[in-house]
């Protein structure tokens, strides 16, 4: 009996040692949103495109979507531009654009320049839709079904691995095309 | 000269490092105690490893503002942090709530203390009952002590 309670420390130790390993190569700046199950926030945006234009909620209803939260001040937005502008025109994904504390002229240059992989441009000057959303740092790509509800976030760039590893499983799960 | 602008610096600089308080203005000096407790217990989701009072991060200026206009609005501290938490996720408390996934956290410490005094009170015990065990010597063992000690031993070894 003594003999076996030697063995506590060790036993303590691995169990340690197998938290902490399972932790390591995890990115601590990647975090599962707060919406992930609720629908989208409520929100009321001028179109980028058509200032006069007044979209709502209502445009994730009825089609699976990715929202990709951009703005030209954000580096890794450029970076994955072009990975939208595949993802839109060859595999048919419908996504919805969310300019992030922008401009709009820099904003409307940047898609006549580098192409325009959105459905729909939602401009969001003071980040409000942003706030609710959680977003933390664009560039954020939000997987939304077609009752509207968040499924999933991405935080960070959206290259070929993360469409194939993540997005066009969940897309096609929750029924989108693609 | 130069003294007189280094005095001129020296009574500028402290009023320099309050000044991040005075964008956020409060009718009552207790409102600006909750605010500056309450921004220095909501952690900032982009630095992480700062409160949204020291990080400069533009989030945290959005959530900084958001506190404020919540307490303008005359929420109480606890709407302020479920409002974040409902948008950024627990992970914004420093100190998270007491529920079900997080019993674990808050119980360890407490589990860890009990176990300590047990282990204690287990060796207090064991050290009493050792004690009891050494019983003085027999009366025989006694003589046989007496002899070595005045060395008239003669007793195999």
């Amino acid at each position: 009996m003594r003999r076996v309670l030697l063995f506590i420390p060790v036993a303590l130790a691995v169990a340690l040692g197998i938290v902490l390993f399972a932790g390591i190569g995890k990115d601590p700046n990647r975090l599962e949103s707060a919406l992930i199950g609720k629908p989208v926030p409520a929100f009321e945006l001028a179109d980028l495109q058509n200032p006069d234009a007044v979209h709502h909620d209502n445009v994730f209803k009825g089609q699976v979507s990715l929202l990709n939260v951009w703005g030209t001040w954000c580096p890794a937005c450029r970076d994955e531009h072009g990975d939208l502008v595949r993802l839109a025109n060859v595999e048919g994904v419908r996504i919805i654009g969310l300019n992030y504390k922008d401009n709009r002229d820099a904003a409307l240059q940047w898609l006549d320049r580098l192409g325009n992989p959105y459905a729909l441009s939602l401009f969001d000057p003071q980040g409000k839709l942003g706030f609710d959303l959680g977003v933390y740092g664009a560039p954020e790509t939000y997987v939304i079904d077609a009752e509207g509800i968040v499924r999933y976030r991405h935080v960070g760039v959206v290259n070929e691995r993360v469409w194939l590893d993540v997005l066009q499983p969940l897309l096609q799960q929750y029924g989108g095309q693609g | 000269m130069h003294r007189v602008l280094m005095l001129f610096v020296l009574l500028v600089m402290p009023v320099a490092a309050t000044a991040v308080s005075e964008v956020y203005p409060f009718d009552s000096s207790a409102d600006q105690e909750r605010f500056r407790t309450l921004m220095s217990e909501l952690r900032c989701p982009k630095c992480q490893n700062q409160n949204i009072f020291d990080s400069n991060a533009p989030i945290a200026k959005d959530m900084r503002d958001e506190v404020y206009r919540m307490l303008q609005d005359g929420a109480t501290d606890q709407e302020v942090k479920n409002a974040l938490v409902s948008r950024f996720g627990e992970f914004v408390l420093y100190k998270p709530e007491f529920s079900q996934r997080t019993v674990l956290l808050w119980v360890t410490p407490l589990i860890a203390v009990l176990g300590g005094v047990l282990i204690v009170i287990g060796v207090i015990l064991r050290s009493r009952q050792r004690e009891d065990d050494t019983a003085p010597l027999s009366e025989e063992e006694r003589r046989k002590a007496e002899r070595i000690l005045s060395g008239d031993d003669n007793s195999p070894r």
